[in-house]
């Protein structure tokens, strides 16, 4: 009954398990299990992702003065579900001269990578799809992936916009990789691990990582590069409308359009998930009496959708950089702040463990 | 379009004369391929054959379409980066249908990486031979064609035709009406800053946050334009003699309202953009222009003045009855984008002083002065001006003593503005060229006419 409480997903899990077992082999019910299991990660996130967009619209125009989608559904929250349904409606434009393997290719890998990351997040105690043990190795390598799929969409429309957007990209989303890594490491030598599940846990006493010095500058880093990575204001020069008309998917119309679109918003998602998990606690309660409240998932969720919001507070409020600006910052500003953070924080567990001695 | 002589002021850094032929090869190339692509940013200038001559300023010529490198070229997807390997360079299109070139203006950048080494603005998209057709009406019927120039600030083009009617004919306009001229051309401005500001927050990279805000107060103008002329965007409301109708009370009441809260609106704008990092990293430095350059290529308006020269038509040839009023001109001496920016603005606050004033002081009365029937001006020309929210606006029209204009030819602050944009561009990034032409806020109805 507890165990219904605290780990409903996995009960579940157990259940359909022990199902699928009663007439199947081991290991096709394993199989199916771990299907089941991604489609419905996939459905949650495709969910989240549109109401996420939603969200954007309409807190953007409430700072702006507007009152954003009102018409579809209460309060516009079907506004996300018919453009879907009109994207998927559109004719499927492949221009005739592009490359069409790697104009065809690119969408589906950018959302596909930025839906890979939701492989490894701990929703909860017990609610994660893949407790793997480097688990933050496996969200950086994710994290990478959507750049390729950038510049093949960049390189593969035969158009000058796209390509200055795909080689934008590209320095861009090298460079802030790196502070970002570094970032990213500094709760991994604070934790002691790579799993997502032990640095979680590392942070369960109410000390979340955010709250010290070095962890509190890796968080900004980490903010900084994430938002770069994820192609928003003030580091959008890959689209930069004002510039590239669309950047590098000038030529993406209909559902083509449409994946990159989602896949924008599941990157920000993920990213506030990635920030969530390593700095500000995962599924633990601000303070650390507080349960882990029913399924944790109310916390890690309040946190993602906080993270969320200054996202699209900072999307609102700023310009954008230009492109020698961006890079400057990265490699000027915030390469040099990441390895000092690093050092400061190795300096700092090894007083703490007693390793070294002044 | 291909018809007509491309303005050349493309400088190169290095004079190869072949450049232009490459690309053109590229295109030809493509075209016997059969396929027909998507023009978006991949066709260049290629296709008008533009000059690429090699000296400065301006060559009106044109080169033959080559076909040198086709073979090479016609490898499919490639001919953008080949035609670029060529020379280091890659030639972008930008325009006419473009989110920041302000309408239909297009810009041809030669791009050495992302630094712009070439400029040629094509002009013309959006002609509709305004002057000739000024010739083809009245001179009151006139008035309906300066609306359609700077549509983002008609009241001014209206009083600068007006006045060289005036002057034309000698006709003679009252009090009050002078008083409501000034109210709504100001007004004009306001909104065309606005406009100017909101837009160029937007080429800056805003996610149009300073836009929306502007154009709420713009909202306003363009509801009190409807209550004084019965339209919002195209009044033809000052015209020669007087104006059109009268001012309500209820007009000076609203206005008198906005006004007053005007100041507080603008340093909401301020608090947007002024003293954001970023916005000074994108605006500063951007776009020199001395002003000396500024006296060669005859800029005027807020760019002239954001290069430390004090020229306000308002100011140094007063007309209707601006020497009534206690401003100032604003002034500043950086010439970049930001101070562009930054004399907007200024004047912004200067137009809410000059409107308080006016609405507070004006006077009961007639408000069209004497006019003939048909009015048939002596045999004569005449030339007005006024300072527009652009620059110095004026029209001159030569009478043959008939009901129409001989000749009417208007000088338009945008287009001559627009000259000296590549000089201002070349060396800067692409990002930065868009910044520049934001920041000279230009209007196509203007520029083309």
């Amino acid at each position: 009954m507890m165990e219904i409480l605290f780990n409903p997903i996995g009960a579940l899990g157990a259940l359909i398990y022990e199902l699928l077992r009663s007439f199947l082999p081991d290991w096709a019910a394993t199989g199916l299990l771990a299907l089941i299991g991604s489609a419905v990660l996939v459905g949650v996130i495709s969910v989240v992702v549109m109401l996420l967009v939603w969200l954007e619209r309409k807190i953007i125009a409430r700072m702006q003065d507007r009152y954003g989608p009102n018409r579809v559904g209460p309060f516009g929250l079907l506004q996300s579900v018919a453009d879907a349904v009109k994207l998927l409606s559109k004719e499927d434009v492949i221009p005739a001269r592009v490359d069409r393997p790697l104009f065809i290719i690119s969408p589906i890998l950018v959302l596909a990578a930025s839906l890979m990351v939701w492989g490894v997040i701990p929703w909860s105690p017990g609610v994660v799809p893949a407790d793997i043990n480097v688990g933050v190795l496996f969200l950086l390598a994710m994290g990478s992936m959507p750049v390729i799929g950038v510049i093949m969409a960049g390189w593969g429309s035969n158009n000058k916009y796209a390509m200055l957007g795909g080689m934008r990209s590209a320095a861009q989303l090298i460079s802030y990789e790196i502070p970002g890594v570094l970032a990213a490491l500094v709760p991994v030598m604070l934790a002691g691990t790579m799993s997502l599940t032990g640095i979680v846990n590392a942070q369960a006493n109410g000390w979340w990582f955010i709250f010290s010095p070095w962890g509190f500058i890796a968080f900004m880093l980490f903010v900084i590069s994430g938002i770069a990575e994820t192609n928003r204001t003030p580091f959008d020069l890959i689209e930069a409308e004002s510039e590239l008309a669309a950047g590098f998917h000038t030529e993406y119309s209909g559902m083509r359009f449409a994946l990159f679109f989602l896949a924008e918003y599941a990157n920000v998602f993920a990213v506030s998930a990635i920030g969530a998990v390593l700095f500000l606690g995962g599924w633990n309660g601000p303070l650390p009496f507080l349960p882990t409240f029913g399924p944790g998932i109310v916390w890690f969720m309040g946190k993602v959708f906080l993270m969320v919001f200054v996202f699209i507070w900072i999307r609102s409020t700023l310009p954008r950089l230009r492109y020698d600006q961006l890079m400057n910052f990265a490699w000027k500003r915030m390469l040099p702040l990441a390895l000092l953070n690093v050092g400061l924080t190795a300096i700092w567990i090894s007083i703490a463990t007693g390793n070294l001695r002044v | 379009m291909s018809d007509s002589p491309v303005l050349d002021t493309t400088r190169r850094r290095d004079a190869t004369p072949a450049n232009g032929i490459h690309t053109n090869g590229a295109r030809n190339g493509s075209a016997q391929n059969g396929a027909d692509h998507d023009e978006f940013g991949i066709d260049g200038p290629v296709r008008h054959g533009v000059a690429q001559t090699g000296t400065d300023g301006l060559s009106i010529e044109r080169v033959g379409d080559g076909k040198l490198g086709s073979a090479l070229l016609s490898v499919p997807g490639l001919e953008a980066v080949r035609s670029a390997e060529n020379d280091n360079e890659l030639t972008l299109n930008m325009g006419p249908q473009h989110p920041s070139t302000h309408g239909v203006f297009r810009l041809i950048m030669q791009l050495d990486g992302e630094t712009v080494v070439g400029v040629t603005p094509v002009m013309g998209y959006l002609h509709r031979s305004t002057e000739k057709l000024g010739e083809a009406r009245t001179y009151v019927q006139g008035v309906t064609l300066t609306d359609r120039m700077d549509y983002l600030s008609p009241m001014t083009t209206n009083w600068a035709y007006a006045l060289t009617v005036e002057r034309l004919a000698g006709l003679e306009v009252p009090e009050r009406a002078e008083y409501i001229r000034v109210i709504v051309s100001e007004l004009s401005r306001l909104s065309s800053h606005l406009v100017a500001v909101g837009t160029f927050g937007a080429d800056v990279g805003t996610w149009f946050t300073p836009l929306v805000y502007c154009f709420r107060e713009r909202e306003e103008i363009l509801d009190l334009f409807m209550l004084c002329a019965g339209v919002r965007m195209n009044p033809s409301y000052i015209r020669p003699g007087g104006v059109a109708r009268d001012l309500s009370e209820d007009f000076i009441d609203r206005a008198t309202n906005f006004v007053d809260r005007m100041q507080k609106n603008i340093d909401e704008y301020e608090s947007l953009l002024t003293k954001n990092e970023i916005f000074l990293a994108r605006t500063k430095g951007v776009g020199l222009l001395p002003p000396e350059l500024a006296k060669q290529y005859s800029v005027t308006g807020p760019i002239l003045r954001a290069s430390g020269i004090s020229y306000d038509i308002r100011r140094a040839e007063p007309y209707g009855i601006y020497d009534r009023f206690d401003w100032e001109v604003p002034i500043r001496y950086g010439g970049d984008a930001f101070d562009r920016y930054m004399v907007r603005i200024e004047e912004m606050r200067q137009c809410v002083q000059i409107l308080q004033q006016a609405l507070r002081d004006i006077p009961e009365g007639e408000i069209r002065g004497r006019m003939p029937k048909i009015l048939r001006p002596p045999k004569a020309d005449a030339y007005a001006r006024i300072e527009g929210p652009k620059g110095e606006i004026g029209f001159y029209l030569i009478s043959d003593g008939s009901t129409s204009p001989y000749r009417y030819k208007v000088r338009a602050p945008s287009f001559i503005n627009l000259t000296v944009l590549s000089q201002l561009t070349i060396g800067h990034k692409v990002a930065d060229a868009v910044v520049i032409l934001g920041s000279f806020d230009i209007v196509m109805g203007e520029v083309d006419r």
